[in-house]
């Protein structure tokens, strides 16, 4: 019995963890939502897909984890993954088959169960689905012991598929648009899910420029580097006028609904930007950020609508009004949490945040904001007599407001007050005694992400044209921390690679709407597991999480001094 | 008039009375030290002088000039900089941006790169190290990089805290031989120690505190011979 554990134990364990995720995603209704759409058409749905992808995982993990150094238990390591993945929804098959579970499990349907067994009814279909777990934790087993190229390549093939499938009706759409493209987009996907054709195509596709780049990447790398100075800021130069050009036409490759998303997405990384400075560079978690969207955004709407008719100017006359206000507030809340650090911080500002939406919400203020009707008749902004009202143009407007917020980070980041944060960060006594003044370097960090913030919400309400105060509820922040989180705390590209995940992804797939905060634990929970570093890290916080990988040297020295 | 003068200070922790009159001088140019058991008040009068803690009685005089109103990062500015015990470098940065952050008061950047240059020649391993993030350097490296942070700031008096806290002996023997180097280039030390022999060793004066209060007060060779000295702080018997 013991040595059958220490010998099957990942396998058993793994298979477990993998079997209560499918579990779990079957009886919250994603598999059978999911299936509607298919990722190969009438041959893969994206709920197996989506239960595939933990029996492939998982498997893998075990045969990693399993410490024997014969190759045998490895493989069957991964093979009673697979099978123990397999056990437990067809374990719920059999349960749900002699009693009604869906007094408690809504989602525990005869349409689920069907779905798990292929449609194959009685011991067959159990039988089907067992074989499946099998076959998949061999194909993970075969997977491990494959040289690392060829394995990586298959790992991109079948995500480039899995991707390719999931997004598929934003990229017809697009190319609908380009004439002959059309042809080609109907040789790739149907209605629902790619032909048999695009399954073959794209991953080959995919693959090819992914093994070109790993065989030669590192090459034209060196090559770069070899080139002369003057040679490499020129090959600098063309390819940022190649992105510039990229992104002005961005919005007209793209569509309607596209500019549309990214807009918001647009809108996020302004946020994550200012968010970034209080938390990633100053290290004050804020989870009231909101307020300041809040602050912004109204402001811009008293000072521009006619709604409220106290004022009416132009959104280039409010806005300085509205960074300013934001900038203001910033200081305001700094001064009561100056002497607060962590979690006292973080449900101080949490308070602030839902103070500012009650204010905004209340009877009281109804005259000057609106209360629950919010304000309206916002107009849009104007560049040169030239008005700015779908997305496709707002999106120009948002693009700027990026690029002055990438351009100040950066510059702020290498400054004198850039390294006085992160010395706040790391350590406030010993930065004081650097001679750091504390008040005014953390009242500067609350007011430039404060200022960010409501400079995004100025534009968001001159773009949508109308602002409500539950637009502003505490989910705003906590989205912005998470994006952060997953893109790399403190890293400029990490917030926008953040942003463009967890707000441009599920604006995209809106099957996943409904699970939305399911995915965001999900995938905060792995990357703290898998990658705390974030999608794209700064490279110092990289260096410290993974020091010991790559300086073993260091450590070495360290002990034998 | 002495250089650092801490007169008849009292300092709390809340309700509990951390310092009880303490009072210390230290003269240009002198290594002087405070020794003391764990919880004795060495550390708080540390943080008291470099006004991490505000003292509720009792004034800190820097060359006459009472330092009642000046805030921690007011201080460094007037010529005291604290090296912190467990040396508390800065883990994400590089060693180079670690000294950088030692010279944060002065805005001559021809001067910091200078201070740079004549902290790695004082420690080459630092020199070594320079790309690298301060937090992957081993102890002995840390408690350089400490040093050589706050001397960044070219104090007049340097006040050491526990520098050979958790140091294995060869190093502390590295660290000790610091101490001398910079003594002989003209800084003032307030060295606080554990290891009192080794701080008797290099100090001319020294201070005994226990809980809170200065019971002892001698030139270093005396206290080195001192009876209750040897058997409370050198483990003799």
């Amino acid at each position: 019995m013991t040595l059958a554990q220490s010998l099957w134990r990942e396998g058993i364990k793994t298979g477990a963890i993998g079997g209560i995720s499918v579990l779990a995603i079957s009886l919250v209704g994603m598999v059978e939502s999911f299936n509607k759409r298919d990722i190969i058409a009438d041959f893969l749905s994206m709920g197996i897909a989506f239960i595939m992808v933990f029996g492939i995982i998982l498997p893998y993990i075990a045969a990693k984890r399993t410490t024997r150094p014969e190759k045998h238990i490895i493989f069957l390591n991964a093979l009673t993954a697979g099978l123990v993945t397999a056990v437990f929804p067809a374990l719920l098959v059999i349960l749900g088959n002699i009693i009604n579970l869906r007094s408690m499990f809504v989602n525990a349907s005869p349409v689920l169960y069907n779905l798990l067994t292929s449609g194959v009814e009685g011991v067959g279909g159990i039988l089907i689905l067992l074989l499946a777990g099998i076959l998949c934790g061999a194909f993970a087993g075969l997977l491990f012991f494959l040289p690392g190229l060829i394995r990586s390549v298959i790992i991109v093939c079948l995500t480039s598929i899995l991707a390719v499938g999931i997004v598929q009706d934003l990229i017809r759409p697009l190319f609908s648009s380009w004439g002959i493209m059309e042809v080609v987009s109907e040789w790739l996907f149907t209605q629902n899910g790619l032909t048999i054709a695009g399954t073959i195509f794209i991953p080959i596709f995919v693959g090819a420029i992914y093994m070109f780049w790993q065989l030669k990447g590192e090459g034209i790398k060196t090559r770069y580097n070899t080139l002369e100075s003057g040679t490499q800021k020129s090959v600098k130069m063309s390819s940022f006028f190649v992105l510039a050009i990229f992104l002005i036409f961005l919005p007209h490759i793209l569509g309607l609904f596209l500019s549309e998303v990214l807009t918001i997405v647009g809108l996020y990384i302004l946020l994550g930007l200012g968010l970034n400075i209080v938390v990633g560079y100053a290290g004050l978690l804020d989870l009231g950020y909101v307020a300041f969207y809040a602050i912004g955004a109204y402001i811009a709407a008293i000072l521009t609508s006619p709604a409220i008719g106290a004022f009416t100017l132009t959104f280039w006359q409010a806005l300085p009004f509205a960074v300013m206000g934001g900038i203001f507030a910033g200081i305001l809340l700094g001064i009561p949490v100056l002497k607060m650090r962590g979690d006292y911080l973080a449900i101080a500002t949490l308070g602030f945040g839902e103070i500012i939406r009650i204010l905004v919400l209340s009877d009281f203020l109804k005259p000057w904001l609106g209360g629950a009707q919010g304000i309206a008749k916002i107009p849009n902004p104007a560049i040169f007599g030239w008005q700015l009202s779908t997305p496709q143009e707002i999106y120009y407007l948002i693009l700027l407001g990026c690029i002055l917020v990438v351009f100040i980070s950066v510059r702020l980041r290498d400054s004198r007050l850039g390294r006085a944060w992160m010395a706040m960060r790391e350590d406030e006594d010993v930065a004081q005694a650097m001679g750091i003044n504390l008040v005014s370097t953390k009242l500067l960090a609350f007011a430039t992400g404060a200022g960010f913030s409501a400079l995004s919400g100025a534009i968001m309400v001159s773009k949508i044209g109308s602002v409500y105060p539950h637009s502003f509820n505490v989910f705003i922040s906590i989205n912005i921390v998470c994006l952060i989180i997953v893109g790399g705390i403190g890293s400029i590209p990490g917030v926008i690679v953040g942003a463009a995940a967890l707000v441009g992804l599920p604006e995209l797939l809106r099957e996943f709407a409904d699970y939305r905060m399911l995915v965001y634990g999900a995938v905060l929970v792995g990357m703290m597991l898998l990658r705390p570093e974030g999608l794209w890290p700064e490279a110092r916080h990289k260096m410290e999480l993974h020091g010991e990988e790559n300086g073993s040297d260091e450590t070495q020295t360290a002990t034998a001094a | 008039m002495a250089m650092l003068e801490v007169q008849n200070v009292h300092a709390y922790y809340g309700k509990i009375h951390a310092l009880k009159n303490v009072s210390l001088k230290i003269e240009k140019g002198e290594i002087v030290t405070l020794i003391g058991g764990n919880g004795a008040g060495k550390s708080t009068t540390l943080r008291t002088i470099s006004g991490l803690l505000k003292p509720r009685e009792g004034a800190i005089l820097l060359n006459g000039e009472n330092l009642a109103d000046y805030k921690a990062h007011q201080i460094v500015t007037k010529g005291i900089t604290q090296v912190p015990e467990g040396r508390r470098i800065f883990g994400q940065l590089t060693v180079t941006e670690n000294l950088d952050m030692g010279a944060f008061i002065c805005r001559d950047k021809k001067l910091i790169a200078e201070n740079v240059e004549r902290i790695f020649e004082m420690f080459p391993r630092l020199n070594e190290r320079r790309k690298q993030v301060a937090g992957t350097l081993s102890g002995g490296e840390q408690q350089m990089l400490a040093m050589g942070r706050a001397l960044m700031s070219n104090p007049e008096i340097l006040l050491l805290d526990e520098p050979s806290m958790g140091l294995a002996p060869v190093l502390v023997d590295a660290v000790f031989e610091t101490i001398q180097k910079l003594h002989a280039a003209g800084t003032t030390i307030l060295l606080v120690e554990q290891n009192a022999r080794m701080a008797l060793q290099v100090a001319s004066r020294g201070y005994v505190i226990q809980t809170g209060e200065v019971v002892l007060h001698d030139v270093a060779d005396s206290l080195l011979n001192n009876d209750m000295v040897r058997k409370s702080y050198m483990g003799e018997n």
